[in-house]
Formats: C-alpha cells, structure tokens, sequence
C-alpha cells in the first residue's frame, strides 16, 4: 500500500486561524495517540495573531535521514519520510537538530524520535491525513493539484525553499500569492526580515492599551 | 544491490547520481525498498528468541519422557482366538492405543510374531509378505525380517516395535511393547 500519487498535500499558513483543530485531530491518531506530531506555531506574538502549521514536508533529500547516524530514519517509495524506525532509533536528536522545519519530536519516554508521517496509516488507505481533514480553513489541504487549482485561483503551489545555498525541494507544498514570481522561499533570508504589519490595526490596539 | 535503482528516489544532497556517491551511500539507504540491512539489534533478538526456543524444546522433551515413564506397562489384553488364525496367515489390530496399528502373523503352527505397522523410516504401514519372509513397505520399498523386525532394505535403519506376545486357554495376548534402537 502506498499514498496515491494524484493526492498532494498543500498548506497554506495564510489561511490558519490557528484553532489548534490540527493538533488535536493529530494526537487522536491510532498510531501515536496522545501525542501530537504537528506543531503549530505563532509568528511575531507580540504584534501578530498569525500561526503556521508545520508538518513534514517529506524532502526529496531528507535532512533528518542524511545525519541519522543509526541508519533509522527511511523513506517509503511514495516520498513519505517515515518515524524513525524503533529498534534502530538510539534517540540521539540529531534528527532533531538538523531538520530545517524542525519537525521531528524526540519522545523521550520511548527513546524515539516521531515525526509527521503524512498519517501513513490513513494515506496509504486512500484516506486523507487527520489534520487536513479537520481543518476549517483549509489551511491545510490534502487532494489532487486540480482541486487545489480551482479553489485557490490566486495561489500557486510552491515545493522549493531554499536555507542559504541549500535549496530543498519537498513533497509537501506551500501556497504562496500566485502573482509573486518566486522560485524558491527563502526561509533564512525572511527569518532576518523587518516585522510586516500592513495593516497597523494590532498597533492601534496596543496605543488604546 | 544495483545502484542505479529505479527506487531510488531520495536525491543525495549534492545532487549527483548515485554512482558517483560515496560507498556509505549505497550501505545505508534512505529508501526503505533499498534498505537490506539486518541490524544488530533484530540479529540478537533474533538468537535469543530462537535459543530460548530450543531451550523450551528441551524442556518439553524432557517433560514427554517422564510422562513416558509414569505411564507404566501397557495392559495386557487379548488379541484373537488361536483357532482364528491359520499357519500363514496374519491379523491386524491396535495396541496399546486406538492409534498404534499393529499387525500378529502366524508364521508357523507354534510361532507368532507381532510388530508395530508403522516403518520406522516415516510410519506408512508395513505389510506382511510371509512367503517371502519379511515385512515389506510400499512407500519406499523398505524391508524388514520377518523373524525379528530388523530392517533388511530399504531406507529404514532401525527395527520394528516388537510386541511381546502370551499364549494362554487358546488365545493370544499382546503383553507388551518393546522398542529396539
């Protein structure tokens, strides 16, 4: 069994209201219950409501297996990263370290590093991922390019991210405004950017305060 | 293990094929089709899972031969009239067991023999063939004397359970089993 190949995942952080339905829906999984692999994270919380869902957005040429030094960390042949595999996993969080995403968890109860495996348990099936499937805002997304496409006219899919001279292609993708010409996102170059607050609506907030 | 794998999909960080990649490369694989390596870990489990096996095979050999021994002496018990059996002839019958076939041949006026029916080779039934003077297997043409069970020819190599026999007030009586090496 393995993910269909026409199904993609998309994630698009301008739509996350950040409702933590992904969260939750991810910790019901049968295969790590309890514990969610997807984290949600703020941006700039002092200025801005913004969060972003992170899940793994399964490289091409994946970080955390290339510093695995125990050989655990693989790849199925439909491009899901998996978790580690337990007997081989000595929980060493180089995995951890080295992710660009920073994905991967280290569980310490099980000495194993668990990461988003695109709920391979579902996918394989045909399913979609849990926190797709719960998302209200189809922040994050899980169907073929064409659905996508017809619903999102103004964005385009974006699989490229580039960290200093590194460029990294995932079989996740981004949605990104479709009239940028990017080619690439630049992650290390934004992380030094200048706070965008366009609006200024959460500055009058702060002035009423 | 083929290098340039079709299966291969994860792009080694430079980029280059996979040809050109160092050794460790192809050892460790990223993809799980290519990933043959038994670990140390799985290869201990592995030994001990399957000696601990052994050991619970020792352990229930040793528990079949006591029960073996507790059991006792099969009983005595009678098998047919003398008069039934003419000289030359031969009768089936089940000792000590339902299951423990067993055949008693006449093979002169005043001489039984009885053995076990099961080839000591791989328990198909042996026939009488008294006017050749053995016990024959049609499975894989083995031979057995008749006088005393011992394998003529054939791939048995160890001889017949022999069951002991008593004559008393005309009829005869399996008295026993007795197994030769």
């Amino acid at each position: 069994m393995s993910v269909p190949a026409q199904f993609e995942f998309f994630v698009d952080p301008n739509r996350c209201i950040g409702c933590q339905s992904c969260v939750a829906a991810c910790s019901e999984c049968d295969t790590h219950k309890g514990t969610s692999m997807i984290h949600l994270q703020t941006v700039n919380r002092p200025i801005s409501v913004q969060t972003v869902p992170v899940v793994c957005m399964h490289c091409d040429s994946p970080t955390c297996a290339e510093v695995c030094p125990a050989d655990a960390i693989k790849r199925t042949e439909d491009g899901v990263v998996q978790t580690a595999r337990k007997p081989r996993c000595i929980a060493c969080n180089n995995c951890v370290l080295a992710c660009p995403f920073g994905v991967p968890k280290m569980e310490v109860e099980y000495s194993l590093m668990m990461k988003c495996d695109m709920c391979y348990d579902r996918t394989s099936v045909g399913s979609k991922p849990m926190c797709a499937s719960v998302c209200p805002s189809g922040a994050l997304y899980f169907g073929t390019r064409e659905e996508i496409e017809r619903a999102r006219p103004r964005s385009a899919a974006i699989n490229s991210f580039r960290f200093g001279n590194q460029i990294i292609t995932t079989k996740v993708n981004m949605m990104v405004p479709r009239d940028s010409a990017t080619q690439h996102i630049d992650v290390t170059a934004a992380m030094h950017d200048e706070a965008v607050n366009p609006t200024g609506m959460l500055e009058n907030v702060f002035d009423e305060m | 293990m083929s290098r340039e794998n079709p299966d291969q999909l994860s792009v080694p960080p430079d980029g280059k094929p996979y040809h050109q990649q160092p050794q460790w490369r192809n050892d460790f694989p990223i993809d799980w089709p290519q990933d043959e390596l038994v670990a140390r870990r799985d290869f201990t489990k592995f030994l001990v899972l399957t000696s601990f096996a052994f050991v619970v095979g020792q352990v229930w050999i040793a528990f079949e031969n006591f029960a073996r021994k507790r059991r006792g002496r099969p009983p005595i018990r009678m098998i047919a009239k003398l008069a039934a059996i003419p000289a030359g002839g031969s009768v089936t019958f089940a000792y000590p067991d339902a299951h423990d076939d067993c055949v008693l041949i006449r093979t002169a006026a005043d001489r039984f023999v009885a053995y076990s029916q099961k080839c000591t080779h791989l328990s198909c039934a042996v026939t009488p063939q008294i006017e050749k003077n053995c016990l024959y297997c049609p499975c894989h043409h083995g031979f057995f004397d008749l006088a005393t069970g011992v394998p003529t020819g054939g791939p048995p190599r160890r001889p017949l359970p022999r069951i002991t026999l008593e004559i008393r007030d005309g009829a005869i009586y399996a008295t026993g089993v007795e197994v030769r090496a």
